[in-house]
C-alpha cells in the first residue's frame, strides 16, 4: 500500500493527526533526546534510550497513542553494529502509526522497559530478550519466552547460527549447478552441532527452567501456606495444564495456581512448537517468505499473505519500476480474505464450543461448512489450507472458469461446477443460511450462557493497554478495526460496520465472531459484482518476478486478520542495488500478543473457565510460538 | 444457576431441532440418493456432484479410502520433472528440463538439486540435467517451481499418497522417479496444459518450437539460395545429446534468447548468469 502519511487522512484541525507532525513535536519537545529517524527509507524517530521511558509517557499520554501494537527488535552488525528495538504505536480512534525506535550496543545490550506504560509490551520484550539478548531495565518477569532457559546465545543475532546453517542467504550455492544431494542431518550430526552454557549441566538433562517458572509465580517453599482469611481453610494448588491437553488447541501450556478451585495466577508458557520463522525469514528471499507466511496462522493463510504482501509491496513501492497490484488483483485479495475470516470464526465458534464441553456436534457441522470454502481455495490456489496464493503486485493465478477436478488415482470421485456460480451460492445463500443456523442452535442456548456470560471479563482499557487486538478488542467495547482504522486494498469502497459488543466476557466475544461474518458475508456480496465487471482484467500490473530486487528502507504492513491485527515489519538493508533477501523479518502475531492479558482475564475464576477463556481468545500456537 | 423459570430450557430446545434437522436430512439425502450412490460407484461424477454440491443438506463422508475425492487441477504436491512422450518421434523420454536452475533457486526450503549437464567433448553446459532430486521430505509444496520454471518442465502432481516405510532412502526422489510424460500432465491438467500451450506457440517443448521456426526460416532461404543442406541440420539441433559433435548454439545459452515467450530481459540476465558462472568455474580450475 502506499504511504499513509502521504494524504494525512482525517482531521487535521485537531492536533498533530498526521505522523509527521507528532515527529516535529516531538523533536521540538526533546531536541538532544528525540532525533527523527534519517536513514534511507526510514521514517519515525529515534530516542536516546535514557529518556525512552519519559518520551513514552509523552507519546501515550499528550500525543495519544494508545495501543502500542508492535514491539520488536533488529541487529545491525556490520552495518551500525547496534540493536535496536522498533515501536509503532497507534491510536484506537484511528490513523497512521507513529514508529519510535531506542538504540542500544551490542554488548550488554539494555533498554528501559515500557512495560509500565503499555503492559501490551511484556511478552514482546521478553521475546527481545530471548532472541536478541536485550535486557529490559524495569520488566518484572524477564526470563525467556520462546526458547528454554539455559539455551545458548540469543538466536536472531545476526552473528548466530542455526544447528542446520549452511549459509548466510538463499538460493544456496550448493544446489545448482553442482548439485549432488544431501541430507544436512548427515553433514551435521544433530548433538554435535549445538553448544551449551558453561552452566547446564547435561546429565541432569533438565535445567533451572522449571525451577525458574515455578519460583516465578513466588510459590517456593510456602506451597503449602494456608489461606488465613476465607472460612474453608484451602491449599493453594499448581496444576499444570498441557502442553499436551485438548483444551490448549496445539502444544501450550498454562500454570495455574488454585486455591480451591479458583485461579490465583496464570502463566502462559509456549514455544513448543517456535522454529524460529524469523530467523528463517531472513535467510530465505523475500518471495521465499510467502509460504512460509501460510504456517504461521494455519486457519488462515490468505490473510497471512496478504499481510506480508502489503509489506513488501511498501517496500517495492519505493522502487522506480513498481507497479501497485491491479483492481481485480485487490477484489480477489477481499474476496479470499472475507472468505478466510468466515472460515477462521467457524472454526473459532466450534472449537470454543469443543471447550465448553459440547464435544464436535457443533464444530463438525461448522467444519462441513468450511469445507465448502476450502473446496473454492483448493481450486484456485491449489491446496486447501497452505494457499501461497498473493504476489508482490498481484495474485498467482485468475480464479478458474471451473472448479473440476480430472480422475487419476483409483477410485476418484469427480465434481464440476462453474466458479462464479458455486461462488454466488455460497456467498448469497450457503454462508448466510450457516451463520444464522448457528444463530439459531447456540445463541439462546442456556447451558452456554450460563458458562460464558460473565465470565473473562476484560474491561476496555485493559483491552488497549494490553495490546488485545481483534475480536478480543472488539468485544470490549473498543470498535477498532485496522480495515477501518487504517484502510488497506479497496476496504475504504466496500460498505460494513465495525462490529462491537461491550460486555467484554466469552459470550461477547462469541456473539462478536457470528456479527463479524455477517459482515464479511455483506462484504462478500459486494465483491461479486466487482468480481463480474473486471473479468478478463489483468491480475498482474507488470511481470511477475521471482527474486524482485527490494529498495532498502524498512516496512510495516498490517491486515485485519480474523485473530487480530497480523503486523509485518520487513527491513532491507544491505546492498545498493536492493538486496534480495530482508535484513529483518517480524511478525507481530496476534495469537501470541493476545495471550498476554489471559492471566489478568483468568483471575478469580475457577478452572473450569480457564478452558474456555483461552478458547475465546483464538489461538493458534504456529502463530503464537513461530 | 441461572433464572430458571418459564421458558428456561428453551433456547437448548431450539439447538436440539436444529440438531434433529441435520439427522434427518443426512438419512433423507443418503436415502433419497441410495440407488444412485451406493449402486453404481466409482465415478458416478453427477450425482456425487450433487451430494457434495452447496445445495446439499446433512453431512455426507467420502469413505476414504474405497473412495477418494479427485483433486482440482490446480491441486499441488510434490513436483514432477515433464519428459517426452515415450513414443515421441523424435525425442522419445527427453528431458524438458533445461537445467537451468530457477526450480533450484527459487525453492523457499531449497530442496532441489541439480547437476547440470555438461557435453563430455567441449565441456561446456548442456541443457539437461545430469541429475536431478527433490527431497520430498523438505518439499512444502508451494508449487513455485512450477511457477516460475521457464521451460514448463517441472509441475505440481497429483499423487498424494507417498507415505513410505523409510524416509533416508526413499524419500530423495532422483531424476527417474521424478520423470512423468508429457501426456500425463496433459491428463491431469487439461486446461492448464492448453493454456501452458498457448504461451509456448504449440504442444512441443519451447526449444523444438524455436528450431523448428528457425527451420522453417532456413528453409526459406535455403529454397532461395538452393542450400539444400541446412534444413535438416537445424533440426537436428534440439536433440542435442543426439549430436555431441555438433556444439550447438542452444547448448551454449540454455534460456534461448529470442524465444518470444520469455521475457527477453530474464533471458539476457541468464545469459549473464550462466557466464559468470562459467567464469567462476574456470577460475576454480585455475586454483
Ligand atoms: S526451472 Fe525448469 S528448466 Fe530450469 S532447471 Fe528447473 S525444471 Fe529445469
Ligand atoms: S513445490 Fe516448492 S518446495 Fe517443493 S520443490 Fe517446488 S519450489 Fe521447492
Amino acid at each position: 500500500m502506499v504511504d499513509q502519511t502521504a494524504d494525512a487522512p482525517q482531521e487535521q484541525v485537531e492536533h498533530l493527526t498526521d505522523s509527521e507532525a507528532t515527529v516535529r513535536y516531538l523533536t521540538e519537545k526533546f531536541p538532544d533526546v528525540v532525533k527523527a529517524d534519517e536513514r534511507e527509507g526510514f521514517e519515525g524517530v529515534v530516542i536516546d534510550r535514557d529518556h525512552l521511558l519519559e518520551v513514552a509517557q509523552v507519546i501515550r499520554d499528550e500525543l495519544g497513542y494508545d495501543y502500542l501494537s508492535s514491539a520488536t527488535a533488529v541487529d545491525y552488525l556490520g552495518i551500525s553494529d547496534h540493536l535496536e528495538m522498533v515501536y509503532h504505536a497507534y491510536r484506537t480512534t484511528g490513523g497512521s502509526a507513529l514508529n519510535f525506535k531506542a538504540q542500544t550496543p551490542r554488548e550488554n545490550a539494555e533498554l528501559p522497559s515500557l512495560i509500565d506504560v503499555w503492559p501490551g509490551v511484556d511478552f514482546q520484550e521478553r521475546e527481545a530478550w530471548d532472541l536478541f539478548g536485550i535486557r529490559f531495565d524495569g520488566h518484572p518477569n524477564l526470563k525467556r519466552i520462546l526458547m528454554w532457559e539455559g539455551f545458548h546465545g540469543h538466536p536472531m543475532r545476526k552473528d548466530w547460527h542455526e544447528a542446520y546453517y549452511e549459509q548466510d542467504t538463499k538460493p544456496y550455492d550448493s544446489r545448482w549447478p553442482g548439485g549432488d544431494v544431501l541430507r544436512t542431518e548427515e553433514l551435521n550430526v544433530f548433538g554435535k552441532n549445538v553448544s551449551y552454557p558453561a552452566d547446564i549441566d547435561l546429565s541432569r538433562l533438565n535445567d533451572e527452567s522449571e525451577d525458574a517458572l515455578y519460583s516465578g509465580l513466588g510459590l517456593g517453599v510456602d506451597i503449602q501456606e494456608l489461606d488465613e482469611g476465607s472460612e474453608l481453610k484451602t491449599d493453594r494448588l499448581v496444576v499444570n495444564l498441557g502442553p499436551h491437553h485438548p483444551s490448549t488447541h496445539g502444544v501450550f501450556r498454562m500454570i495455574v495456581t488454585l486455591n480451591g478451585e479458583t485461579v490465583e495466577t496464570l502463566e502462559p508458557v509456549m514455544g513448543y512448537l517456535h522454529r524460529n520463522h524469523e530467523k528463517i525469514g531472513e535467510r530465505n528471499t523475500f518471495l521465499h517468505n510467502m509460504p512460509f507466511t501460510d504456517r504461521l496462522d494455519y486457519i488462515c493463510s490468505m490473510s497471512n499473505n496478504h499481510g506480508y504482501a502489503l509489506a513488501v509491496e511498501q517496500l517495492l513501492s519505493r522502487g522506480a519500476r513498481y507497479q501497485p497490484p491491479t483492481y481485480r488483483a485487490e477484489v480477489i485479495r477481499v474476496l479470499m480474505v472475507e472468505l478466510t475470516r468466515i472460515v477462521n470464526h467457524y472454526w473459532a465458534i466450534g472449537f470454543l464450543l469443543n471447550d465448553l464441553g459440547a464435544f464436535f456436534t457443533p464444530a463438525l457441522y461448522l467444519i462441513a461448512e468450511r469445507e465448502k470454502i476450502l473446496d473454492f481455495f483448493e481450486a484456485t490456489a491449489g491446496s486447501r489450507m497452505m494457499c501461497n496464493y498473493m504476489r508482490f503486485g498481484g495474485v498467482f493465478k485468475d480464479i478458474p472458469e471451473r472448479i473440476h477436478s480430472v480422475a487419476n488415482l483409483m477410485n476418484d470421485q469427480v465434481r464440476d461446477f462453474n466458479t462464479m456460480q458455486y461462488l454466488d451460492e455460497l456467498i448469497n445463500e450457503r454462508i448466510p443460511r450457516s451463520i444464522e443456523e448457528l444463530d439459531q442452535y447456540l445463541t439462546e442456548n442456556e447451558i452456554i450462557k450460563a458458562r460464558t456470560q460473565g465470565v473473562g471479563y476484560l474491561p476496555p482499557e485493559m483491552a488497549v493497554a494490553y495490546s488485545a487486538a481483534g475480536p478480543l478488542l472488539r468485544a470490549s467495547g473498543v470498535p477498532y478495526d485496522v480495515r477501518r482504522a487504517d484502510p488497506y486494498s479497496i476496504y475504504d469502497e466496500l460498505d460494513f460496520d465495525v462490529a462491537v459488543r461491550y460486555n467484554g466476557d466469552i459470550y461477547d466475544r462469541y456473539l462478536l465472531r457470528i456479527d463479524e461474518m455477517r459482515e464479511s458475508a455483506r462484504i462478500l456480496q459486494q465483491i461479486l459484482p466487482r468480481l463480474e465487471r473486471t473479468m478478463g482484467e489483468p491480475i498482474f500490473a507488470g511481470n511477475k518476478q521471482h527474486t524482485p530486487r527490494v529498495p532498502v528502507g524498512e516496512a510495516y504492513g498490517r491486515v485485519e486478520n480474523p485473530k487480530g491485527e497480523l503486523g509485518y515489519y520487513v527491513v532491507s538493508e544491505g546492498d545498493e542495488k536492493g538486496p534480495q533477501n530482508p535484513w529483518r523479518y517480524h511478525v507481530r502475531a496476534p495469537s501470541f500478543i493476545n495471550l498476554t492479558v489471559l492471566g489478568q482475564m483468568c483471575k478469580g475464576h475457577k478452572v473450569a473457565d480457564v478452558v474456555a477463556i483461552l478458547g475465546s481468545i483464538d489461538i493458534v500456537l504456529g502463530e503464537t510460538d513461530r | 444457576m441461572a433464572e430458571g423459570g418459564f421458558g428456561y430450557g428453551l433456547g437448548i430446545l431450539k439447538g436440539m431441532g436444529v440438531t434433529f434437522k441435520h439427522f434427518v436430512n443426512t438419512y433423507a439425502a443418503d436415502i433419497g440418493y441410495l440407488l444412485n450412490m451406493y449402486s453404481d460407484r466409482p465415478g458416478s461424477g453427477t450425482k456425487f456432484e450433487t451430494r457434495q454440491g452447496l445445495k446439499a443438506r446433512g453431512m455426507y463422508t467420502v469413505e476414504y479410502p474405497d473412495e477418494k475425492l479427485a483433486v482440482p487441477e490446480r491441486f499441488r504436491f510434490v513436483p514432477f520433472l515433464i519428459v517426452e512422450d515415450y513414443d515421441h518421434e523424435e525425442r522419445p523420454g527427453h528431458d524438458w528440463c533445461t537445467s537451468c536452475g530457477i526450480c533450484a533457486k527459487v525453492c523457499p526450503p531449497q530442496c532441489i538439486w541439480i547437476v547440470r549437464g555438461t557435453n563430455p567433448e567441449t565441456g561446456r553446459p548442456k541443457p539437461e540435467p545430469e541429475a536431478f532430486f527433490i527431497d520430498i521430505d523438505i518439499c512444502m509444496n508451494c508449487g513455485y517451481c512450477a511457477e516460475f520454471c521457464p521451460f514448463d518442465a517441472i509441475k505440481m502432481d497429483h499423487d498424494y499418497e507417498l507415505a513410505s516405510y523409510d524416509r533416508t532412502t526413499n524419500h530423495i526422489f532422483d531424476k527417474q522417479k521424478l520423470s512423468k510424460e508429457f501426456r500425463y500432465w496433459r491428463t491431469i491438467a487439461p486446461t492448464t496444459a492448453v493454456e501452458e500451450m498457448e504461451a509456448r506457440g504449440g504442444w512441443e517443448h519451447t526449444d523444438v518450437i524455436k528450431a523448428r521456426k528457425k527451420a522453417e526460416k532456413a528453409g526459406g532461404k535455403a529454397a532461395a539460395k538452393s542450400k539444400p543442406k541446412a534444413a535438416p541440420k537445424a533440426e537436428v539441433k534440439p536433440a542435442a545429446d543426439a549430436a555431441p559433435a555438433a556444439p550447438a548454439p542452444v547448448a551454449e545459452a540454455p534460456v534461448p534468447e529470442d524465444d518470444p515467450n520469455i521475457d527477453p530481459k530474464k533471458a539476457r540476465l541468464m545469459k549473464k548468469r550462466a557466464e559468470m558462472l562459467a567464469r567462476k568455474e574456470a577460475r576454480k580450475k585455475n586454483k
